[in-house]
């Protein structure tokens, strides 16, 4: 308003401008409205998918989204790719964290490996039993990779045995038809697709994808930092994976088997990821 | 008289408001694994200036055994804050918006001296655009930061199949060093935004609602008078006053 105006008269520019804040004050009002009706859907919705029926212990609709995510990081893994290597010096004693399949009596002398060969649906399994001397005697493998647990820390290991494909390679129990998988990153079609691994005591099991079971840095493992396990680390033998959280690493393993179904896992029950790791 | 002057397209403040939401709970699912393994710290030695964080804080949020529940919050939103950061990112390029807030050699010098004008330590107001040289700086940043918590991320996620870019950062534990100080850094963000939205008032915070400013002009020539001309900052043509956020 300029001051020479006539205090009784709206100016030309003075209607504009109450035409202006008018429409103004028109367009604020619609505006926050639909912005408060869209935070109230937001929370709504956030409300509906956190109460909806859970899948292994994650809401329905979220564990759609873990699993397409599983779909995609799995289309492009391969089994080439390898976690980085350290030198023994940088390798250190690593915390004891989990007891589950641990806490019963076991006799190590006794031992045995129970493994449940891939066999056609319907037929009993082929069961072959392993001493850990069998073990022992195939080719040695000796890595020292980062342990990585699912809480978020890790610690360099070097950890020795054998290599699960190169246990597969001498005794071919993974396929139905009994042939060896020839190339890790090709298995034949006849392979099963899951390994599921299970304590003496059946209180803790993890299951693998094939793919991840054949990876290099996937070993049958008896030595820890140039020792042999202790029992609170999985002796006489547990699973060592460099692409896997420690939650997949079980030790004391009793029974392995091949299967078509997705094994039973501990902590995937409890809403962890199947996978863990990569 | 007062105009109505344009300031946000509407896709921006959709993109600003969806990412609001989005990232608190990027951010809270993100504590709820973090709590996992809380070792981070600001000190030296065996002093220790601040833990991340006490157990004070987990409990009076309740943040604590939720590890598993935030892996899957985490993992979901991850998509929708990476689309939306991308769209948002896209967008600017497209529409042309990117001049207004891409840091040019004029930005550096403006961002001091709005920082000393806010500090109350320098009298002088510097130019009022739509964003000037220090918001163009911490506009631009963030969204640096959103590509760095993507790649971190991903890096932590999947380290043996993103191994180069785990390699990259630093490896894995550096990778999760740095994805967990860009948190930090989003709330530092927050903050000062928040501070700065609060000083520049109403017409400023309505802008990233309603998408407009109402500004005093030049009744004969509708010359703005006051607050955030049009112009791009790579125009510095020095013009008047008001704060901003």
């Amino acid at each position: 308003m300029t001051p020479d105006q006539q205090p009784s008269h709206t100016s030309p520019s003075q209607a504009e401008e109450q035409s202006a804040l008018a429409a103004a004050a028109k367009r604020t009002r619609r505006s926050f409205l639909i912005t408060g009706a869209l935070g109230l859907a937001g929370l709504a919705g956030w409300r509906w998918l956190d109460t909806r029926p859970t899948v292994d212990g994650i809401p329905a609709p979220l564990r759609k989204v873990l699993d397409f995510n599983a779909g995609l990081s799995n289309s492009y893994y391969k089994n080439t790719r390898l976690a980085p290597e350290f030198t023994r010096s940088r390798a250190r004693q690593i915390r004891v964290n989990g007891k589950v399949g641990l806490r019963g009596e076991f006799d190590p002398a006794a031992w045995q490996l129970n493994v449940q060969g891939y066999a056609p649906a319907g037929s009993a399994p082929r069961t072959q039993i392993f001493t850990i001397e069998q073990i022992k005697a195939l080719p040695r493998t000796e890595m020292t990779v980062e342990f990585k647990c699912i809480e978020g820390w890790s610690t360099i290991v070097t950890w020795a045995g054998v290599r699960l494909s190169d246990f597969l390679a001498r005794y071919p129990l993974a396929t139905r038809s009994g042939q060896a998988i020839a190339d890790v990153n090709q298995p034949p079609a006849d392979a099963a697709p899951y390994v599921g691994l299970v304590t003496p005591d059946e209180q803790y099991y993890v299951g693998l994808e094939l793919e991840s079971a054949l990876h290099p840095q996937t070993l049958l493992c008896y030595e820890m930092n140039g020792q042999p396990l202790t029992p609170e680390h999985g002796a006489p033998l547990r699973l060592v994976s460099a692409l896997k959280y420690g939650v997949k690493q079980i030790k004391r393993i009793g029974t392995m088997s091949f299967t078509d179904v997705r094994p039973a896992d501990y902590w995937a029950k409890l809403g962890y990821d199947w996978h863990a790791g990569h | 008289m007062k105009v109505v002057v344009e300031k946000h397209p509407l896709a921006i403040r959709w993109f600003h408001w969806v990412n609001f939401p989005v990232l608190a709970l990027m951010i809270w699912s993100g504590l709820w694994i973090y709590w996992a393994n809380d070792v981070y710290r600001l000190g030296w030695g065996s002093t220790t200036l601040l833990k991340f964080f006490p157990n004070s804080f987990y409990q009076a949020f309740a943040l604590d055994h939720k590890l598993a529940k935030g892996m899957s919050w985490h993992f979901v939103l991850m998509w929708v804050f990476f689309l939306n950061g991308l769209l948002y990112v896209l967008y600017t390029i497209l529409s042309g918006e990117w001049r207004y807030l891409l840091p040019n050699r004029h930005s550096f010098k403006e961002a001091i001296q709005v920082t000393l004008h806010d500090l109350g330590l320098r009298k002088e107001h510097p130019p009022v655009r739509k964003f000037n040289g220090a918001q163009q700086i911490a506009y631009t940043s963030v969204v640096l930061m959103g590509l760095g918590s993507v790649l971190t991320g991903l890096a932590i996620y999947k380290p043996v199949q993103f191994g180069w870019l785990t390699q990259l950062l630093g490896g894995y534990e550096l990778a999760r060093l740095l994805h967990f100080a860009l948190t930090i850094g989003y709330v530092l963000f927050f903050v000062v935004h928040i501070a700065q939205v609060v000083r520049a008032g109403w017409n400023n915070f309505r802008a990233m609602v309603a998408g407009f400013e109402i500004e005093e002009v030049d009744p004969r020539t509708h010359e703005v008078k006051a607050g955030p001309t049009a112009l791009p900052a790579a125009d510095a043509s020095l013009s008047p006053t008001g704060p901003q956020a």
